[in-house]
């Protein structure tokens, strides 16, 4: 009897064809597009005289080039006002449905995908984003494509791709006061490597995951591309069901729960590689350089570059404390900022948006910092107002925004100014991510909440905030 | 998709880690360019000392950095990159890949690759090859000698071998679908629609099994 891992049963389930060596002919089963990669790959198609293989299949939202100001339109963007009518205009002529700017069902691809019940448990799912990998929150298949395999995506419904090894990750242990999953996504970054998953699929287990809602294990897997992996799978259970259970129709959920009684690794599957990590010692962390793996826990120094463990990681670090404008072996806290940005299909939901709430309740935004907050979707957007998140938000002197990907890669426009300091939400302090010259420093909204408040990083836990 | 057989060149030594596909085509900057010009303003963050701002790029002048490996007169030309590892990761940007064609390289050797970017690769006639970290450091110590006719690396993706200039021959391991993919040049749509009956017995026999799947909201 050969024994399987999750991640085994979720792409064996998807095989149309072995096609020899690593490569598979996969199904799938959702594709999801947004104003990036689907007007091209839709112009594309059409040029060649090819339809849409499963338009019912296919999802969009122009959630890349959406400006986040208030009272925004196609317009508001130089880039929108091209890209955002012509996915419109595609989708429409293709049968496609596309959760368009300003309705109801418009958000970030990977905050409205959980939310509308597109994504469930089993899917194979891809998108021309790398954090695709956000869905295998659910037990899905997700990864990030490019736009070539887009335009094949669409016109066959497969992809042939390449099949990773497995890694287990097992998280020990709860929270500790002021971290949240954010902090054990940058911590094991900062463990392990942004390498460490190259070529591999993660299966992340443990008792640690038993505890985290659905929102905070989307943003554990949300950042696993951060860790080179090809995708990030947990195995649905309860909080998976419960939540599948209001976004899909009565008749089907009973059938999708049986399916997910499989969906998990066999007792004595056999894992390529294994790693431990124990969430009960965690610290809130925040990014010092230009990488995700340079993340430390906030009340700590910046590194040293004479004890990286090889020249060429001195090299590297030194460069990222130059661009950062950091002193090495310096305290991190206390470093002026300029910006704060709550956002990302990383941490836009609602319970991020709580988190950074609790914080912000407790005084004013610094006046030399802007801050804005971007929810992650119109749901999440009226979920907020709802229980007034967003008087919160105002009453501190936040912004309070439109839904979109926003400052996470400012194609809209939303850059952060050069030389420029940003505690961000998101997923990449890359050179010029936010912007040529911008810097910027990864953290958890509590975290990115506390540093609006005193002007300068800070600790969340110095606010009194619990999980 | 062009083929890929027999490259000859020289190799140009880049052994930074981690280079992500932000640096390689910034976004801001991306949304501004043709893509016929993305190999021009490749690197960016590297490759210049000064460049105009967003918005004015066909305005002002792009002032090189000496000291970039790409910017030497021994590598502008050069067919074949040798790179750190995890090499194109980050974001999922078809254009990384579409700047290094544009800049003249056919092939790049890492010892890993961010996943969507080495896909991508033989999506464009690019081969990624992965080495031990060593082996690349080996090649790149070569090609820093002053390169002369007779000091070029051969990849020979028939043969699945590269000959360093010292006349050392290094075996590299490929997939034999993309391996045959990238020597025939063939269409990779086309090659899947062969398969249309299948894909729809597929599809057929899921709509029986998973019948949640098709009746998405």
């Amino acid at each position: 009897m050969s024994t399987k891992t999750l991640f085994d049963k979720l792409w064996d389930s998807h095989v149309i064809e072995h096609l020899g060596g690593a490569q598979y002919l996969l199904h799938v089963d959702r594709h999801l597009l947004h104003d990036g990669s689907g007007p091209g790959a839709l112009r594309d198609l059409g040029r060649r005289g090819l339809p849409v293989h499963n338009p019912e299949l296919t999802f969009a939202t122009p959630d890349h080039f959406a400006s986040s100001a208030p009272g925004r339109d196609d317009n508001s963007t130089r880039h929108g006002a091209r890209l955002i009518p012509k996915l419109r205009e595609l989708c429409a002529r293709n049968d496609i449905t596309n959760f368009d700017l300003n309705d109801e069902g418009f958000g970030i691809v990977h905050v409205i995908g959980p939310e509308s019940g597109l994504t469930l448990p089993g899917l194979m799912i891809v998108c021309g984003d790398s954090h695709t990998c956000t869905h295998g929150a659910f037990g899905a298949l997700a990864f990030g494509i490019g736009s070539s395999e887009v335009m094949h995506v669409l016109a066959t419904q497969t992809l042939v791709a390449n099949r990773p090894q497995t890694m287990r990750i097992k998280l020990n242990g709860s929270l500790p006061k002021g971290c949240y999953s954010k902090d054990i996504a940058l911590a094991l970054i900062a463990k392990l490597g942004t390498g460490a998953g190259s070529g591999f699929a993660i299966e992340y287990a443990g008792d640690t995951i038993s505890e985290l809602s659905m929102e905070s294990r989307l943003t554990l897997c949300n950042l696993t591309v951060e860790l080179g992996a090809k995708t990030g799978v947990i195995a649905p259970d309860k909080t998976t069901l419960d939540w599948c259970a209001s976004r899909l129709p009565g008749e089907h959920l009973a059938a999708l729960s049986n399916a997910c009684d499989e969906l998990v690794s066999d007792a004595d599957a056999v894992f390529d590689i294994e790693h431990e990590f124990d969430v009960f010692k965690l610290a809130p962390q925040i990014t010092w350089g230009t990488s995700p793996e340079h993340s430390i826990d906030v009340a700590r120094s910046t590194p040293d570059p004479a004890d990286a463990p090889d020249a060429q990681t001195t090299k590297a670090w030194q460069e990222a404390l130059e661009y950062q404008g950091l002193k090495q072996s310096s305290p991190i806290m206390g470093t002026p900022i300029d910006h704060v940005f709550i956002g990302s299909c990383t941490n836009s939901r609602l319970s991020d948006l709580r988190a950074a709430a609790a914080i912000a309740r407790q005084g004013k935004v610094d006046k030399d910092v802007e801050a804005w907050v971007v929810p992650g979707s119109m749901a999440v957007l009226r979920a907020a107002e709802a229980e007034g998140l967003d008087e919160i938000f105002k009453a501190a002197g936040f912004q309070w925004r439109l839904p979109g990907c926003s400052r996470c890669v400012a194609m809209n426009g939303e850059i952060v100014a050069p030389g420029k300091r940003c505690i961000s939400t998101s997923n990449r302090n890359f050179v010029g991510r936010q912007g040529p010259g911008a810097r910027t420093h990864l953290a958890s909204p509590a975290t990115a909440a506390a540093c609006a408040l005193s002007g300068a990083i800070a600790d969340p836990r110095e606010y009194g905030v619990s999980e | 998709m062009r083929a890929l057989n027999i490259v000859t060149g020289v190799a140009a030594p880049m052994m930074l880690a981690n280079v992500d596909t932000d640096v390689i085509t910034p976004m801001q900057r991306l949304v501004n360019l043709h893509n016929a010009d993305l190999g021009k303003w490749a690197f960016e963050p590297l490759r210049f000392v000064s460049t105009p701002p967003l918005g004015q790029e066909d305005e002002g002048e792009r002032v090189e950095n000496p000291e970039f490996v790409l910017n030497q007169p021994t590598w502008r030309n050069a067919p074949i990159l040798l790179a750190g590892p995890n090499f194109g990761c980050g974001s999922s940007r078809e254009t990384a890949v579409w700047a290094l064609d544009q800049m003249g390289f056919r092939v790049v050797i890492a010892a890993s690759f961010g996943d969507i970017f080495e896909a991508n690769c033989f999506q464009n006639g690019v081969l990624p090859i992965r080495l031990p970290n060593e082996q690349v450091e080996q090649f790149a110590a070569l090609a820093r000698q002053v390169p002369t006719e007779g000091q070029q690396f051969q990849v020979d993706l028939e043969q699945c071998m590269i000959t360093a200039p010292d006349g050392d021959k290094q075996k590299f391991e490929v997939d034999s679908w993309q391996r045959e993919a990238l020597l025939s040049g063939r269409d990779a749509i086309e090659q899947t629609l062969t398969r249309a009956g299948a894909i729809k017995s597929w599809q057929a026999k899921d709509m029986e099994q998973r019948p949640w799947v098709w009746k998405a909201i």
